[in-house]
């Protein structure tokens, strides 16, 4: 009896313990973020007051006003928003085919073409990047949405990540679709297709987190500040006010406000989509 | 016979069905990377005339790499890189994993919140992270009454990236662990417990062993992360900073050397190079698993 009042004792105290260690942990997490967003609203000399405060005066929108004078935010949300949402389209439509195909279907060369993508995985992006900005400068193309969405039209990685989706799913599916006589297409699009909304979901998150968080590509690709994506946009932003905090926190907070939100709404599709997408 | 020739038939149509299925991927990819993989290998043996002209130059661009000391601290800082966010990284992600698979309430908050930083751009995380680290009126340096010159001086500024490096996906390495973990039967532990193992003993005789293999994919994944790390150095450190050449990686040298100096014969000798650590990297881990990835439970 004693020591099953000892045993919960220990229980109680590993959960206290744990709460502590993860509360902190928390706010080392989240302070960097609540920083930025008292930051943004002090005046400069405020934000450089020794010692320093920790709320601002008062709330001022100033801050915000000229980051928005200094840098087109409304093109950068516009450009960024188009961007995602065509890699996205063409990651989604592109590789559910490819990847039913590498699935289910028989084909002459299937292992030599999906030793392709494995390749093309096992490479960093870098290596690619020299080659596709000249691609994209020789057609004229610079400065463009299409030039910004250029390397994201196809995804080796969904391709893999939605043909081990159609592996999972039984084979018989398709088949009693195929003899009620719907050909390959029809069995793809109608029957397994909509069979696979969880992975395609992932794909989406994983899709469009990282075409928002990319940097060297759209820095390389769109110099000019009109055709620039939020990321991008904000580096142009770090070399403009060096030592006017206020003004490139209030940029930040601006820049990453829309995934931000779309996180605090989808929070659980997020982290079990990327969660699922893991290892890339 | 008959049968024979429908079944072929069929099969033809399944093929057709298929190679129209995979053509805009494989298209895709040949023009967008296998071509563009062949011409980078091709330019880092030639010499960049300007506007996309080259000159085949042999082993030059190879050779004035190796002769240069700032490719070989560039190389060297990415290697240190990984040495400094990999290892206590990982063991943080663990830490952070093993707390959140406690039966606890308000989980899913701790959860949301370490994810956070990574669906921030990192263009707007480090940006922050330079106001906390500004050596006059950073929040960091007040606090402690210090004065580190977190971003400027040579022998700091890494761990400074390597801090924000480890912060930014702590959150994303421990949800994948904590899926790991999740496969761990609870039985195991209940044995454990009757058999009066200490938390040490039962974290290195069950728990670890168990998440080994989940452990060692996320590790790979961090690991080839980790080289081509960019963006977050980028935006930690212009190039007008003395730092730069303490905490320059390889793939900001690779920017640098091909799109501000413009030498893209020489870029691509890195990127080759850069490539080649990935691969020697690679090899090594699958080398080393043998000794602790545990597979057979």
């Amino acid at each position: 009896m004693k020591s099953s009042a000892s045993l919960e004792r220990s229980r109680q105290t590993t959960k206290v313990v744990t709460y502590i260690v993860l509360i902190l942990g928390a706010i080392v997490m989240i302070f960097p973020f609540v920083w930025m967003i008292l930051t943004s609203s002090k005046t400069v000399p405020e934000s450089m007051q020794i010692p320093p405060t920790f709320f601002p005066a008062q709330l001022i929108l100033d801050n915000f006003r000229d980051a928005v004078a200094s840098l087109p935010f409304l093109n950068l949300y516009v450009n960024t928003a188009l961007m995602v949402f065509f890699r996205v389209i063409c990651a989604v439509v592109f590789s559910s085919m490819a990847g039913y195909a590498f699935a289910k279907l028989n084909f002459k060369g299937k292992n030599i073409l999906f030793g392709i993508i494995l390749v093309q995985m096992a490479l960093p992006s870098q290596i690619f990047i020299i080659p596709q900005y000249q691609m994209v400068a020789k057609m004229g193309l610079a400065n463009t949405i299409f030039a910004l969405v250029f390397p994201g039209i196809v995804s080796a990685f969904g391709t893999f990540f939605l043909r081990q989706t159609y592996m999972g799913i039984p084979t018989e599916i398709g088949e009693a679709a195929y003899l009620d006589g719907c050909n390959q297409w029809q069995t793809f699009y109608k029957v397994m297709f909509p069979l696979t909304g969880t992975s395609v979901a992932a794909l989406t998150i994983f899709t469009a987190v990282f075409a928002y968080g990319d940097l060297m590509w759209p820095l390389v690709v769109n110099s000019d500040l009109k055709m620039m994506t939020l990321s991008s946009g904000l580096a142009t932003l770090r070399g403009q006010f060096t030592t006017n905090f206020p003004v490139l926190m209030a940029g930040s907070l601006l820049a990453m406000l829309p995934m931000v939100v779309l996180y605090m709404i989808f929070q659980r599709q997020f982290i079990e989509g990327i969660a699922s997408t893991g290892g890339k | 016979m008959k049968q024979g020739m429908r079944l072929s038939a069929a099969a033809k149509r399944e093929q057709n069905w298929a190679y129209i299925m995979v053509a805009p991927t494989i298209i895709g990819l040949i023009v967008l990377n296998l071509w563009p993989f062949i011409q980078t290998l091709y330019t880092s043996f030639c010499e960049h005339l300007g506007f996309g002209h080259y000159k085949f130059s042999g082993l030059d661009n190879y050779i004035a790499m190796f002769q240069s000391p700032e490719f070989w601290k560039a190389t060297w800082n990415t290697i240190y890189f990984c040495i400094l966010t990999v290892p206590l990284g990982l063991i943080l992600a663990l830490l952070v994993a093993m707390l959140l698979n406690a039966k606890l309430k308000g989980k899913g908050v701790f959860r949301t919140i370490f994810f956070l930083p990574m669906v921030c751009a990192p263009a707007a995380v480090t940006m922050v992270w330079r106001w906390i680290f500004n050596a006059d009126y950073g929040i960091l340096n007040q606090v402690f009454g210090a004065h580190v010159n977190w971003i400027t001086d040579p022998k700091v500024v890494m761990i400074s990236c390597a801090i924000v490096a480890i912060w930014s996906n702590i959150g994303y390495d421990a949800v994948l662990l904590l899926a790991g973990l999740q496969n761990i039967s609870k039985s195991y532990y209940e044995a454990a417990n009757i058999d009066g193992a200490s938390k040490v003993t039962q974290f290195f005789q069950i728990t670890l062993p168990m998440v080994s293999p989940t452990l060692f994919v996320v590790m790979i994944m961090r690991l080839m992360a980790s080289v081509k790390v960019y963006d977050l150095i980028y935006m930690m450190v212009e190039e007008t900073n003395p730092a730069i050449t303490s905490v320059q990686s390889l793939m900001y040298l690779f920017y640098r050397s091909s799109f501000i100096a413009g030498d893209r014969g020489y870029g691509s000798a890195i990127v080759i190079w850069t490539v080649l650590l990935i691969g020697l990297v690679t090899i090594i881990q699958f080398v080393g698993q043998k000794k602790w990835v545990n597979y057979d439970v």
